[in-house]
């Protein structure tokens, strides 16, 4: 497991001694998964959902918005009803 | 000296018009409103919040794919492409990837060459970004809008090929209604990848060879600059490969003011999207009776249209295609069409009349239309003074509407053209009528 | 309920069930602000000690309940543990938490948890371990904690908790006391900060099985805000137990992987003796097989981490919350794995192949309920252990929950019911039933507790009082 593009795409500032850590951990509990290499999966379809349900949409109809000072209650940074962070290039 | 040819595919964004958003029902209408107004904890991403399948964008969808004569996958899926943006707030966008909604389609150009369709397939749109200083400010009014995205095959060779297609698709979508398609707005957004491969000698021609990369150009948000940077990256990479260079997959931007693209994103660089279905929608089965109800709720679409004019109508296949764009020319067309059915007014000279004068079909209804095709017929009044005397009468004896029409509210002028035409009985030039009414109504000394 | 019964356990009002409570409040035995004041008074002796509460509402009106932290409660700080969320206020409400509201439930307080639902032993919160009422040097189990330990402490009439591997079963097996999963699908999981999308459920911790079954009928049923939870085509309608019926053509499987070695003794002998009641009670009891139970963990914590890894893309500390930075290590490690398996390469290999797993655990289970009716077993292979015992073998910690884990990537709905002691500490019998038959398990979990009284023991909480 290459850690440090695992961290890169997580987003996950580590520190360098954190990275050795669960790399560790990490190798481990790989070790304990690759036993599902032993189970014959040939012919099985893949189960994502157990909710037995299908074809579950709603109508276009129009419902209620929160407002404008409850959307940005929880913001670290606003300014004229925007959210802010720190500068991003766009890509 | 080596010839070669651009090996071209295209992405198309396509914002759907519906009510409500993809996955939440705020409205949709965000163009011009007060920032994350149109907001609600699931397109925000808020913890706990969960997505709810659009019906009616499904619909669309499919609408689209089967325009474009996809097949309807029997089984399709929602999945996540994980990524971090700002303008995602969910840290992943719902999309569509091993399971689309409709695939393998096509759609013939101009130059009747067929483009194939890879996929049309539904996902949401992300929050608006706007840079200031070293801030970056977000607006997540648009996050979550439906849209649907139309995936070409490496099929064009000419730049004029990707105008025709842009062109063919916007119609397309005006005409299903699924879509206002307004490129300015951003309701349709393209994004190319561009190679370029040698021009083998017919003798040992390979056939389909695709070159081993192709630089993606991408976030390029007008037709004009995706045209440029299309035809400058054909010249850059020719240029490349002739010195030995090989290019290898990237994505590039377009500099505006340099003319010129520029590297984004290497292949070393290149996201790891981790695609996986969407555990919190179940899937979607659509099955051949419901495909069925839709195409049989399909609009006739405008080369159809175009087509038909052509065969059942007799007209010039240039003219044609005039009068099919936009639909409610051709809606019009065709009401005026009725009227002179009934009037003895042939198809050609209403396609003439209209295709010459450039009716304004919004200030003229398709019966003055048959009523000024007549009254030439009958010696019309085209004498101006003598309609202007009649003009100004008519103005005098209705001050309240000039005032409206002054107010703005031009529309009003079809009431007085009808009411010249009363006086004159039907033989005033409508239209010629309605140029003295705005010279007049325009001049505020009468 | 007779009255007399009743008022006889007036003396200590937060003994009460809930529908108890509700019986006593209708007939004006004493007013909710009483009510509230009883269990207020209790939380505020109790909590120092336990920590199981990281806010609490003083109310006077309503029944309370005591709500884990990871379910949205509008204009009520909800941190699911975590430290990212230290000064989150959510501005909506979780579908469950407005379905209690409408039955005149009140919310006395968020519980802790393992941050973000990620343990087994309630350790893994950023606000400290919650501790077990029935002896405070043990773990409650989790990730409930809170919510089972604040029913085991009578602090609240009952509490939700949330289960994706087993966190509602195992601490209420843990606590002693009653703790249902319901069908995946069953109860609305809008406003409940996610885990696990495909797994998690929100369900009952209450002191008998009839509260469970009533908290259940007013969480459940569709929901417009949560596409996996509609009305199902078969509707399993909740009705009182019959227990005059007994279990008499009740056929009840013991799966014997279910049974190997990691099995606690003293668990082992207190489960065989509650399937000898069962089977007492009337039940036929017949060996089955569930092939796969041993791949479930494995599975598991790959698909797990995998939605984990994605769900918690979101906390940027942009709209809410902290920095990334402020994850703890049990959700990092989470993150790392799941996007491992995700990533470009390893898709197949291990998403894939984890979720093909996953079909295969859940056909065992279709098979077996083609024969039986439920399935029984232990919650647990052990009972609580020592605080600070595993936190540092993450894996040795993921293997605790083998029992309860198959049921999570089935879908299908699970019972934690009281059945004994072992080493002076509570066990669970777990029942296991088919997808959306939720209503059988409580039944046959009621007839068992009627039958027994393990339900009514106390922890002795004088440690403290």
């Amino acid at each position: 497991m290459k850690i440090r593009h695992v961290i890169k795409l997580a987003n996950l500032p580590l520190a360098p001694e954190e990275e050795e850590k669960y790399s560790q951990q990490l190798s481990k509990i790989l070790d304990y998964i690759k036993e599902l290499d032993s189970v014959d999966t040939s012919g099985v379809e893949p189960t994502f959902n157990v909710s037995g349900q299908k074809n579950i949409m709603a109508e276009d109809n129009i419902g209620s918005c929160l407002p404008q000072d409850e959307v940005l209650s929880n913001a670290t940074q606003k300014r004229n009803g925007l959210f802010v962070t720190k500068g991003v290039f766009e890509e | 000296m080596n010839t070669y040819e651009p090996v071209m595919g295209l992405e198309v964004h396509v914002e759907l018009n519906t009510k409500s958003k993809m996955f939440c029902r705020c409205s949709a209408d965000y163009f011009g409103k007060g920032p994350n107004t149109h907001t609600c904890p699931v397109c925000l991403g808020l913890p706990g919040s969960l997505p709810f399948i659009n019906k009616e964008a499904i619909n669309k969808c499919i609408q689209i794919g089967l325009a474009l004569n996809c097949e309807v996958s029997e089984k399709s899926l929602f999945e996540r492409k994980n990524y971090f943006y700002p303008d995602l707030p969910k840290g992943y966008q719902i999309s569509q990837y091993r399971w689309p909604l409709c695939i393998n389609g096509k759609i013939t150009l101009e130059n009747r060459k067929v483009i194939r369709i890879n996929r049309v397939h539904q996902e949401e749109d992300t929050g608006k970004l706007t840079h200031q200083g070293g801030e970056t400010l977000i607006d997540f009014n648009r996050s979550g809008v439906p849209l649907v995205e139309i995936v070409t095959e490496p099929d064009f060779r000419e730049v004029k090929e990707i105008r025709d297609y842009a062109k063919k698709l916007q119609q397309l979508l005006r005409y299903l209604g699924v879509s206002n398609a307004d490129m300015e707005k951003g309701d349709m957004r393209l994004e190319a990848n561009v190679s370029v491969r040698q021009v083998q000698s017919s003798k040992f021609k390979v056939q389909n060879e695709l070159p081993k990369y192709r630089i993606e150009l991408k976030n390029i948000n007008s037709f004009r600059f995706m045209v440029a940077a299309v035809e400058y990256e054909i010249k850059r990479q020719i240029k490349a490969l002739e010195k030995g260079e090989k290019l290898a997959q990237e994505t590039r931007g377009w500099d505006e003011d340099k003319k010129c693209t520029y590297l984004q994103r290497s292949k070393e660089e290149a996201h790891d999207y981790r695609y996986f279905p969407e555990p919190d929608l179940p899937e979607l089965i659509i099955d051949s009776q419901n495909i069925k109800k839709t195409r049989d709720s399909l609009p006739e679409l405008p080369w159809d249209k175009s087509k038909r004019y052509e065969s059942e109508l007799e007209i010039k296949k240039a003219d044609a295609q005039i009068l099919t764009d936009p639909k409610e020319l051709a809606d019009f067309f065709e009401a005026v069409l009725e009227h002179g059915k009934k009037h003895g007014v042939g198809v050609k000279e209403i396609a003439n009349y209209l295709i010459n004068k450039r009716v304004d079909i919004n200030s003229v209804l398709p019966t003055q239309i048959i009523e000024d095709i007549k009254g030439k017929k009958v010696g019309v009044i085209g004498d101006k003074e003598e309609l202007e005397k009649i003009a100004k009468e008519v103005i005098d004896e209705n001050p309240n509407l000039v005032i409206v029409y002054r107010e703005g509210k031009t529309t009003v002028i079809m009431v007085l053209v009808g009411a010249v035409m009363k006086k004159t009985l039907g033989k005033a030039d409508a239209a010629k009528v309605r140029e003295i009414l705005v010279e007049l109504l325009n001049d505020p000394g009468v | 309920m007779q009255k007399s019964k009743l008022q006889f356990k007036i003396q200590n009002l937060t003994e009460l069930t809930l529908i108890e409570t509700i019986q006593a409040l209708k007939e004006k035995q004493f007013s909710e602000e009483e009510l509230n004041k009883a269990y207020l008074d209790r939380i505020s002796t109790l909590n120092p000690e336990l920590n199981i509460f990281l806010e609490v509402k003083k109310n006077t009106r309503g029944i309370p309940a005591a709500i884990k932290d990871i379910i949205v409660t509008k204009g009520i700080r909800t941190t699911a543990g975590s430290k990212i969320l230290s000064n989150f206020i959510p501005p909506y409400n979780a579908t469950v938490i407005d379905r209690l509201l409408e039955h005149g439930i009140s919310v006395i307080g968020k519980t802790n948890c393992d941050e973000f639902a990620m343990g087994s032993s309630g350790e893994n919160s950023a606000y400290g371990p919650t501790k077990n009422p029935w002896d405070p040097t043990k773990v409650p189990g989790g990730t409930s904690s809170g919510s089972a330990a604040s029913v085991a402490g009578d602090m609240c009439v009952f509490s939700l908790g949330t289960d994706t591997g087993g966190s509602i079963r195992q601490p209420a097996s843990f606590c002693g006391v009653v703790g249902l999963k319901p069908s995946y699908g069953r109860v609305s999981r809008y406003g409940t900060i996610a885990m696990a999308s495909s797994f998690d459920q929100i369900g009952p911790i209450t002191k008998c099985v009839d509260d469970a079954r009533m908290v259940l009928e007013w969480t459940s049923g569709g929901d417009s805000y949560d596409a996996n939870c509609q009305k199902e085509k078969e509707k399993f309608t909740l009705q009182p137990s019959r227990l005059q019926v007994g279990l008499k053509g009740l056929k009840v499987g013991v799966p014997k992987e279910y049974f190997g070695k990691g099995l606690d003794k003293g668990v082992e002998k207190i489960i065989k003796e509650a399937i000898l009641k069962l089977e007492e009670l009337g039940a036929e009891v017949v060996e089955i097989t569930l092939p796969h139970t041993e791949y479930g963990v494995a599975a598991y914590y790959i698909l797990v981490p995998s939605e984990i890894s994605s769900n918690y893309a979101r906390f940027d500390g942009i709209r809410f919350g902290h920095a990334r930075d402020q994850f703890g290590s049990e959700p990092k490690r989470r993150i790392m794995l799941g996007i491992f398996a995700l990533s470009s390469g390893f898709y197949d290999d291990y998403f894939a192949k984890a979720a093909k797993v996953r079909t295969l655990i859940k056909q065992d289970f279709e098979r077996v309920f083609e024969k039986v009716d439920v399935i029984v077993g232990p919650v647990s292979p052990t009972v609580a252990w020592n605080l600070g015992e595993k936190i540092d073998d993450p894996l040795k910690m993921y293997l605790s929950d083998a029992y309860t884990i198959p049921a999570s990537l089935a879908g299908i709905p699970g019972l934690s019911i009281p059945c004994g002691f072992a080493d002076n500490l509570p066990v669970g019998l777990q029942i296991l039933g088919k997808h959306m038959n939720d209503e059988l398990v409580l039944n046959v979990g009621e007839i068992y507790e009627q039958a027994t009284d393990w339900h009514l023991k106390k922890p002795d909480l004088r440690f403290k009082i």
